[in-house]
């Protein structure tokens, strides 16, 4: 039966109950602002096509981000320009969804230029909506990678000059030189006819997605009567009159009917298959009981430091891991340099019997210092009454620090002496539980079999530990005075 | 309750919608809608259906960008219960 009513799709909300402002009734966007119009045209389509409560719309940053306020859909509104690379990761975990990235010319062909066309020549399976009106129109009119040779914008004060700005970027064709998208199609807004097409345009780019076509982009040229400071009439005159000629309207690409349909399936892999692909399924899951430090050793927040290469970030693993196995809360997070090694290195650690809100430790209640700078660096980050633990035979100064407790220990001296200066960074380790009882040395010890890849050094790391487990043991006990 | 059936094709405009951009108002092929002489609650002239000459044809329902403004209903169309069009 042919349709007797023109009305608000179901697709929009009722009331735009997200919108902050009083009227529930009216969006956002200026008199005769393109963005309406498509909007009414997606929502038809979504509706008509009864894929409303499965369509995911991602809205981009620029006048649309606030498309979340009338569509009665899912929607994630996604960082600058990343709403190609968005649309990507959700539907491929959720192939069943209608993904639909909204963008204007500032979001896709300026900042986000590399996530579009990756995401065109992996042919992903979305729907992109391209709203292009040859400016930045949200941030005040300025010039887009759109805008036309000539036009005056807030940034192009005397005109867009080709040998200061470059020239306008044509999306449609630079993607009709990829092999995967489906269907490429620039339409217009400036009259009912051009309307039409570009409401038959936005409903095919939407039914590719949901036959499994594959990459379905379509270009709107759009008015933005606010940023070209025009009114709203003579801005569809200028679409016509001159951006059409830059942009020449039509089908770049459709090869809808020739491709199959192929609908992505996200791997459902058993966690067992999962374990053996990782090579862990020999891994023994065992709990080990937990350790009973003094309380000013309790829910340590580490900073270790060291050169890159003295296995700093190791032996924050490692501490994480056995905090895990003991079954604290743990994290720990790296901070490194470009090089592999003779860069600096620090890591975070956390081990806590209460949730972790940050990752980072900007103050630690323990510093591992391995080389002169780091303990330079950080000493003064460490907490009154914390601890700071540092190898003696590489850093010829002391901690300047009277408020703390200090243990100097010759950790590259004693892994030297077993035979691997690279231990060392295990004999601190052992040393730091030793005088601290912050874990069980047998839980250290057993998460050696996981961290260490190289299975032969398994054994040296322990005798690391072991010896540096003494040596901190001792000083606990001199420090303490028995 | 009989139902009602719209014996013509009308254009509803919402005064408060509309944002007095005049795309309906140049798109409109019989030239039946027009700014109105009073202003609404945020100070534009809104656009009006004259009442006379509509065509059913939609054009001005796709020309306008505000989803709720514009509604266009067909000869034939059976009105909702309690449903008002004009």
């Amino acid at each position: 039966m042919a349709k007797l009513a023109f009305t608000k799709s179901k697709a929009f909300y009722d009331q735009y109950f997200r919108n902050p402002n009083p009227d529930k009734k009216s969006t956002h966007y200026c008199p005769g602002c393109g963005h309406g119009n498509v909007h009414k045209f997606i929502a038809e389509a979504l509706e008509d096509f009864e894929v409303v409560d499965r369509s995911i719309i991602i809205s981009p940053v620029g006048c649309s981000v606030f498309a979340y306020y009338y569509f009665d859909t899912g929607n994630i509104q996604a960082a600058h320009g990343r709403a190609a690379a968005v649309a990507t990761g959700i539907k491929r975990t959720h192939p069943h969804s209608i993904v639909i990235s909204y963008q204007g010319d500032g979001d896709l062909a300026a900042i986000g230029t590399a996530e579009l066309i990756h995401a065109a020549n992996r042919g992903e399976n979305i729907t992109i909506i391209f709203i292009n009106n040859a400016i930045y129109g949200m941030t005040g009119g300025q010039m887009a990678p759109t805008t036309l040779i000539g036009q005056r914008t807030t940034t192009t004060p005397r005109g867009r000059d080709v040998h200061n700005e470059g020239f306008p970027i044509r999306v449609c064709e630079m993607l009709n030189s990829l092999e995967a998208p489906v269907y490429l199609e620039r339409v217009s807004l400036h009259d009912t006819k051009h309307r039409a097409k570009a409401r038959m345009a936005v409903r095919k780019a939407i039914k590719n997605q949901i036959d499994g076509k594959g990459f379905s982009l379509v270009e709107v040229l759009s008015p933005c009567p606010s940023g070209w400071k025009m009114d709203p009439v003579d801005s569809i005159k200028w679409i016509e009159q001159e951006m059409t000629k830059v942009f020449p309207l039509g089908v770049f690409r459709d090869k809808s009917k020739e491709v199959e349909s192929f609908h992505f399936e996200k791997p459902q892999l058993p966690a067992d298959q999962i374990t053996d692909a990782l090579g862990l399924s020999q891994l023994k899951v065992q709990h080990f009981e937990q350790s009973k430090p003094e309380e000013k050793y309790r829910n340590p927040g580490i900073k270790a430091a060291g050169f890159g290469g003295q296995g700093i970030l190791l032996l924050g693993v490692a501490l994480a891991q056995a905090g895990m196995l003991e079954g604290y809360q743990v994290s720990w997070i790296p901070s490194y340099g470009p090089e592999m090694r003779g860069g600096t290195a620090n890591c975070h650690v956390h081990i806590s019997e209460q949730p972790i809100g940050s990752p980072l430790v900007a103050f630690p209640d323990v510093l591992i210092a391995m080389n002169r700078p780091s303990l330079e660096r950080f000493q003064n980050d460490v907490k009154e009454g914390g601890l700071i633990i540092y190898d003696s035979s590489l850093i010829d100064i002391e901690p300047s620090r009277q408020d703390v407790e200090i243990m100097p220990i010759p950790a590259t001296r004693m892994a030297d002496e077993l035979g691997n200066t690279r231990i060392a960074n295990m004999v601190v380790l052992g040393a730091y539980i030793g005088y601290t009882n912050a874990l069980n040395k047998e839980t250290v010890l057993a998460t050696l079999d996981t961290i260490i890849s190289r299975k032969r050094l398994i054994d040296i790391n322990r005798q690391a530990i072991e010896k540096g487990y003494e040596f901190g043991y001792e000083m606990k006990q001199k420090a303490s005075g028995k | 309750m009989g139902e009602k059936v719209l014996d013509k094709h009308i254009t509803v405009i919402n005064p408060e919608l509309c944002k007095g951009c005049g795309l309906c108002i140049v798109a409109c092929p019989q030239g039946v809608l027009k700014f109105h002489d009073k202003f609404n609650s945020k100070g534009y002239h809104y656009a009006y259906y004259v009442g006379e000459g509509c065509t059913g044809c939609s054009v001005c329902f796709y020309a306008c960008p505000e989803p709720e403004a514009i509604a266009v209903y067909k000869k034939g169309y059976v009105l909702k219960e309690n449903e008002e069009v004009l």
